[in-house]
């Protein structure tokens, strides 16, 4: 890895789903500011990444460091006092709890930083009149923005956002991803998971490409041809450490 | 009047049962443990203040201001270490372990204090009553339990809703690991969340202690069933509905114990079963939306 001064760095990680390798040895290095984007099929290893960063899933060698310290056996709470905060996949807001309260479970161990409730509020402003909804009477896209709010009040350094657009219209996702220059302008670097490619095309500062477990691509888009990175996410071209088909399944 | 009265005594009654309940059903709703050792930790509360009573010369109405902090205090360690360990390891495991506890306590109880039966002395307050007409008699004590009871739940109620640790405490509820990606430490939350429970136990076991005598294996034989049974009937998951539930058997059982004095358990039970039968999901359980 050249990036010395990623803000995160992940080192050759390897996960395991029991028997089956979901990554195999994938580094990368994101430095402050960016918007980096995991692109690959279904069971690519994407989410598992994520996770793993995240600390809900345990690797089974390599590190993850943040601003240069190892976080590879910190507990996910812990990481999140830290500074990564994850918006999982699916949302998983606390469906029983309101949408106000969801936001103030998100900020009960925050760290210092630009975000409240009432920033999200000023970010979404359909929230605050809806705040003592409970999150399960919101529509799916409601739902992703709560989650992005309740991920937000943490003031996170690094934010992982995983599969954003998964089971949303695609003019909730517009406006979804349109949020996404206020939250670099409040100091926020992003890594996102993405199986749209154009979608992560037009965002990114960087893409990954994963290719079950492996990295197969990686670079700014602008220096990546529509070939290259096809190739790339369907495995026409040679991954380096050559296909091994074991790291098939769903993510 | 006579069936007045049963009713009335029943529902005094209820407020103790659902104090019993509210434990149970928060360590089920939180961490899905069921804590087969929730009777017998309500009889060792009875029995701890016997000690502090011993000890301080407290009067034995007072024991609950040090018997409920102990109480606290072990729950949470009790969480932390023993049943951590199962949930770690599987939900099935923690029944095991709860009912291990439960034989210890029992027989521990046996072992060191007799099996003899005892009471916490509060003098004449234990018969002080007062009347309404000529058939209607309610005991202060067991007025004071009933409002004591209410005035718990009201507490719980109010702190699951409105404080920041109540808020978590639901939140891993409904979403353990999302709780972790907030930053929420579960076990730690599971920890208060047990705190809380033994200490509502506590409360209950003092209230049964004045309320009538106890022995080391009451816990299992009525109160853990009590329990159970207030928590079926009402309905998991609302503390009201633990309150409806407590009621609703106290007084079934005091109407059948109106009909024949050996029939009051027996009456609880069948009621139960019944419930059980027509309205599996509780009395005032609503479908969950989530």
């Amino acid at each position: 890895m050249s990036e010395t001064s990623a803000l995160l760095e992940v080192r050759d990680l390897t996960v395991h789903h029991g028997q089956l390798r979901a990554l195999h040895e994938v580094s990368l290095g994101v430095s402050a500011g960016e918007v980096y984007a995991m692109i690959g099929a279904n069971g690519a290893g994407k989410s598992t990444l994520l996770r793993a960063i995240a600390g809900l899933d345990q690797p089974t060698s390599g590190s993850i460091l943040l601003d240069g310290a190892d976080v590879t056996r910190m507990r996910p709470e812990r990481r999140v006092a830290a500074g990564i905060v994850m918006v999982p996949e699916g949302r998983r807001l606390f469906p029983s709890l309101t949408l106000e309260e969801n936001l103030l479970v998100g900020s009960a161990y925050a760290r210092p930083g630009p975000w409240n409730p009432g920033r999200v509020y000023e970010l979404f402003d359909w929230m605050a009149q809806r705040r003592t909804q409970r999150a399960a009477q919101l529509s799916g896209g409601e739902q992703q923005a709560v989650a992005i709010g309740r991920a937000l009040v943490a003031n996170p350094r690094v934010l992982l956002l995983d599969e954003l657009s998964l089971g949303l219209a695609p003019v909730v996702v517009r406006r979804i991803y349109s949020l996404l220059p206020d939250l670099l302008a409040s100091g926020v670097t992003i890594l996102l998971v993405e199986q749209d490619v154009s979608q992560a095309l037009r965002v990114a500062t960087r893409i990954h490409c994963l290719l079950e477990g492996r990295t197969t691509l990686e670079g700014p888009p602008g220096e990546l041809t529509a070939g290259r990175i096809e190739d790339a996410y369907f495995g026409l071209a040679k991954p380096a450490g050559g296909p091994s088909g074991s790291a098939g399944g769903y993510a | 009047m006579i069936w007045v009265n049963a009713v009335l005594q029943g529902v005094l009654l209820g407020g103790l049962y659902a104090l019993f309940a509210c434990g149970l059903s928060l360590m089920f709703g939180v961490m899905k443990v069921i804590n087969l050792a929730h009777g017998d930790l309500a009889v060792v509360a009875a029995y701890t203040a016997l000690g502090v009573v011993a000890v301080t010369h407290l009067p034995a109405v007072w024991s609950f201001v040090l018997v409920v902090p102990i109480f606290a205090a072990l729950g949470y360690v009790v969480q932390r270490t023993l049943i951590q360990a199962a949930l770690n390891r599987s939900v099935l495991t923690t029944l095991l372990v709860t009912f291990g506890l439960s034989v210890v306590i029992e027989n521990s109880l046996l072992q060191f204090l007799s099996a003899n039966s005892h009471s916490l002395n509060i003098g004449s307050l234990v018969s002080d009553s007062f009347s309404i007409g000529s058939q209607i008699t309610i005991a202060y004590l067991d007025l004071a339990i009933f409002v004591i009871a209410v005035a718990v739940l009201l507490g719980l109620q109010h702190f699951l809703s409105a404080t920041k640790h109540g808020r978590l405490i639901r939140a891993v509820a409904d979403d353990r690991e999302a709780a972790q990606l907030a930053g929420a430490d579960y076990r730690h939350i599971f920890g208060i969340a047990a705190a809380i429970a033994f200490a509502t136990v506590a409360f209950a076991g003092l209230a049964f202690g004045m309320y009538s005598s106890f022995d080391p294996t009451i816990g299992t034989d009525q109160l853990l069933l009590f329990a159970f049974e207030a928590v079926v009937i009402g309905g998991l998951g609302s503390l009201w509905g633990t309150l409806v539930g407590g009621i609703m058997l106290g007084v079934v059982q005091q109407v059948g114990a109106q009909v024949s004095s050996t029939d009051q358990i027996l009456a609880g039970q069948l009621f139960f079963l019944l419930v059980l039968v027509i309205r599996p999901q509780g009395i005032t359980s609503r479908r969950r939306t989530a």
